[in-house]
């Protein structure tokens, strides 16, 4: 259930199951995400095994983020402070549209038609190409991957790759129709689709003026921001523009520059599966000649943050270590979950930065296998957060058949008695069986058990008769 | 050792070979098996699915049914997880310390069998006979959850008689997941469908692991394929001796 002006926008996306369905019918994308999430996944096992301190780098990550969380007032004054005294402007924005509402106006301000964007979590949580768009300025993502998902008109399906659910050849044929200027007879090599892109976006490095960007990283004490990229293009967004803006969610914050020796550690191993990225920009205060703005976006975190047993959600470094090892993900790909964060996190950060009412099907999308919780480099406990989660959505909804079968069932293990009295009842299953010693068929909603599954024909004595009678 | 068993609701109600087979092995060993008559279910479906507070009477249930035991083992990684893990948690959270407490102290002197055996009892060779090529699938919640680490697996390769593969992309879910499987059936599907070839890859006549509700999930798909393959639980390959071999024709 989506609807406009909500904080939900850009979170929340048809339930789950459903958009799961369309996804798993589609025999490329499946292949692509498995070989992708296969590949990133054996790089980052290969280079966090090299560090014999991981356990410990990761606890740090955890206790600083924990730290910033629980002082998130003092943090952030003390950051304005240091942003103000060096020359940035720093506005503050409760949701989505106040923080594109922000943007906006202090893009349309500069006068310019068109800016390049630095590949940013926070602008898409916002909505904000849309936002630009229908102010008459064009956003042009710098990232690859990004500047593939925008050319096709897409959605990102992965929080470091995009555009990890299209493959080459899906890339080729996009470009040969959507980038201005493209050779016509551009192959589907990599380093020919890197080329392509390229040219066109040095283009718009030399000639577009204002620049939009997030922030890995913000520094309370110096009011500096950190950016990790792999392609250099951040850089010249970062660099070249007279105006930048940085959009910045509330929980970015590290307390003091050495701090980002933990993190500089634990997020290209996790998310690149590379010992460190190869282009890490930081800047504190504007460039000679430059304006600088920072939007500082709560949407949804303060909420997030009053739930103890959810806040550690806002540890997340957006690694994409959970989604590159998660089945479930690695199955449905990204766009079932119907927020700019899928995967694992986005299943327990998306219901928070929303509310569970808005978002009911995200805290079931996981099967609780556990692996989300072991890559995650700030030790997010995923699978009992998303237990948790579970328990809001059954008390935002109202009573159903389920909630029925739950109560009746619970009641019956409440004792002894009753219980062994509903397995001899079980009995009565044997007739379901009866030709095949196997039941092959069972009404809805078992029938989605049955549909792939067959199950045993119930035993003619029950354990705890067996054991009675010996 | 007096050994309270903790059969769990499945094995009491669909598979109750596997409480045989447990209450063998450990007999086998030396030990006596007493199963206390209060005992029912974790409680861990109802935590799982977003039902806690209903649950809570449950894990009580639990928590008294095996107050007075010394040790409890359990023929389960994910329910022993559920009683180790979430039992306290569930209670705290809802405002019930004293049934914190003792959820507590039966969690500590609760064990899955595999760690009862190693860790325990100090055994990987349990004296089993079972001449069959098998494979070993490590259930998330025992691996993850638990730990348990290659425990089963130092069992298994103490048998006598047995063919053990290994089993491609091994700790990679099954698929299962709880209600998982009927809230996410498509996926949940998916997933099982690269496990189930996984296990036929291996040409094992038996699949073997710590849980028997993973185990009624692949093993459902593969009775579905006629694939041949027989689900056991680790404690009926370990329960299997030259004497008493196991039954492994399929169904």
């Amino acid at each position: 259930m989506t609807f406009l002006g909500m904080p939900a926008r850009n979170l929340v996306g048809e339930p789950f199951p459903v958009a799961a369905r369309a996804a798993l019918g589609d025999a490329q994308l499946r292949r692509n995400l498995a070989k992708a999430t296969g590949t990133i996944r054996a790089k980052r096992a290969s280079v966090v095994a090299e560090l014999p301190d991981w356990a410990q780098l990761r606890a740090s990550g955890a206790a600083i983020k924990d730290a910033v969380l629980a002082d998130l007032d003092t943090y952030l004054l003390r950051f304005e402070a240091a942003l103000v005294e060096r020359g940035t402007t720093v506005h503050w924005a409760r949701d989505a549209d106040e923080a594109a509402r922000v943007v906006t106006g202090l893009v349309k301000a500069t006068g310019t038609a068109e800016v390049i964007k630095v590949k940013s979590m926070a602008t898409a949580e916002i909505g904000l190409n849309d936002a630009l768009a229908d102010a008459g300025v064009r956003a042009v993502e710098t990232d690859l991957a990004e500047l593939i998902v925008q050319l096709g008109d897409d959605k990102p399906s992965h929080i470091l790759v995009p555009a990890i659910h299209k493959g080459r050849a899906e890339i080729r044929d996009l470009f040969r129709r959507e980038m201005p200027g493209v050779d016509p007879d551009l192959t589907d090599d990599p380093r020919a689709l890197a080329e392509a892109a390229r040219r066109y976006l040095r283009h718009k490095f030399t000639t577009v003026d204002v620049a939009v960007s997030g922030a890995n990283f913000a520094v309370a004490d110096s009011g500096a921001l950190v950016v990790v990229e792999s392609e250099g293009n951040g850089r010249m967004c970062l660099t070249l523009p007279r105006t930048l803006v940085s959009v910045v969610g509330i929980e970015k914050l590290v307390p003091t520059w050495q701090d980002l020796e933990v993190f500089l550690q634990l997020l290209p191993r996790s998310s690149t599966g590379e010992r460190m990225n190869p282009y890490t920009s930081v800047w504190t205060g504007p460039a000679e000649g430059q304006t600088s703005h920072v939007v500082l976006v709560d949407n949804g975190r303060t909420a997030t943050l009053s739930d103890p047993a959810g806040r550690a959600a806002l540890r997340c470094i957006r690694c994409s270590a959970c989604l590159n090892s998660c089945p479930v993900y690695e199955r449905t790909g990204g766009h079932a979950y119907g927020s700019v964060y899928p995967g694992p996190i986005g299943a327990v950060l998306s219901p928070q930065l929303t509310g569970v009412r808005h978002n009911q099907t995200l805290p079931f999308a996981s099967s609780l296998c556990g692996v989300c919780y072991d890559v995650c480099p700030v030790a997010i406990d995923i699978p009992s957060m998303l237990v948790h989660l579970r328990e809001k959505v059954v008390d935002v909804r109202a009573a159903n058949a389920e909630s029925a079968a739950m109560r009746a069932v619970a009641w019956a293990m409440s004792d002894s008695g009753r219980w062994s009295r509903l397995l001899r009842a079980g009995r009565l299953g044997r007739a379901l069986g009866r030709r095949r010693d196997r039941i092959g068929r069972l009404p809805p909603p078992l029938s989605a058990w049955t549909d792939t599954r067959d199950l045993p024909r119930p035993p003619q004595q029950t354990f705890r008769d067996w054991w009675e009678s010996r | 050792m007096r050994v309270a068993l903790f059969v769990t609701c499945l094995v009491d109600g669909l598979f109750p070979e596997v409480g045989k087979a447990t209450v063998a092995l450990l007999e086998r060993l030396g030990h006596e098996v007493v199963v206390p008559g209060g005992q029912t279910c974790c409680g861990q479906m109802h935590v799982n699915t977003g039902y806690a507070r209903q649950a809570l009477p449950v894990i009580r249930n639990h928590v008294e049914a095996f107050a007075d035991a010394d040790v409890v083992v359990t023929p389960s990684g994910s329910c022993a997880g559920s009683i180790r893990h979430q039992h306290a948690d569930v209670a705290r959270s809802h405002g019930q310390a004293r049934l914190a407490d003792a959820a507590d102290r039966v969690a500590k002197r609760t064990y899955e069998l595999s760690e009862f055996l190693v860790d325990v009892l100090g055994v990987t060779d349990v004296g089993a006979y079972f001449p069959h090529r098998v494979t070993y699938h490590p259930t998330c919640h025992s691996l993850r959850v638990l730990r348990v680490g290659d425990r089963p697996l130092r069992l298994l390769r103490a048998v006598r008689g047995i063919d053990l593969v290994e089993l491609p992309a091994a700790d990679t879910c099954c698929g299962f997941g709880g209600t998982f499987a009927i809230k996410n059936a498509d996926t949940s599907a998916a997933m099982l469908a690269d496990k189930m070839s996984a296990v036929l890859t291996t040409g094992a006549r038996v699949l073997t692991a710590g849980d028997s509700s993973c185990l009624m999930h692949i093993g459902g798909g593969l009775s579905r394929l006629r694939a041949g393959v027989r689900p056991l639980h680790l404690s009926q390959v370990l329960a299997g001796t030259a004497d008493h071999p196991a039954e492994v024709a399929s169904r």
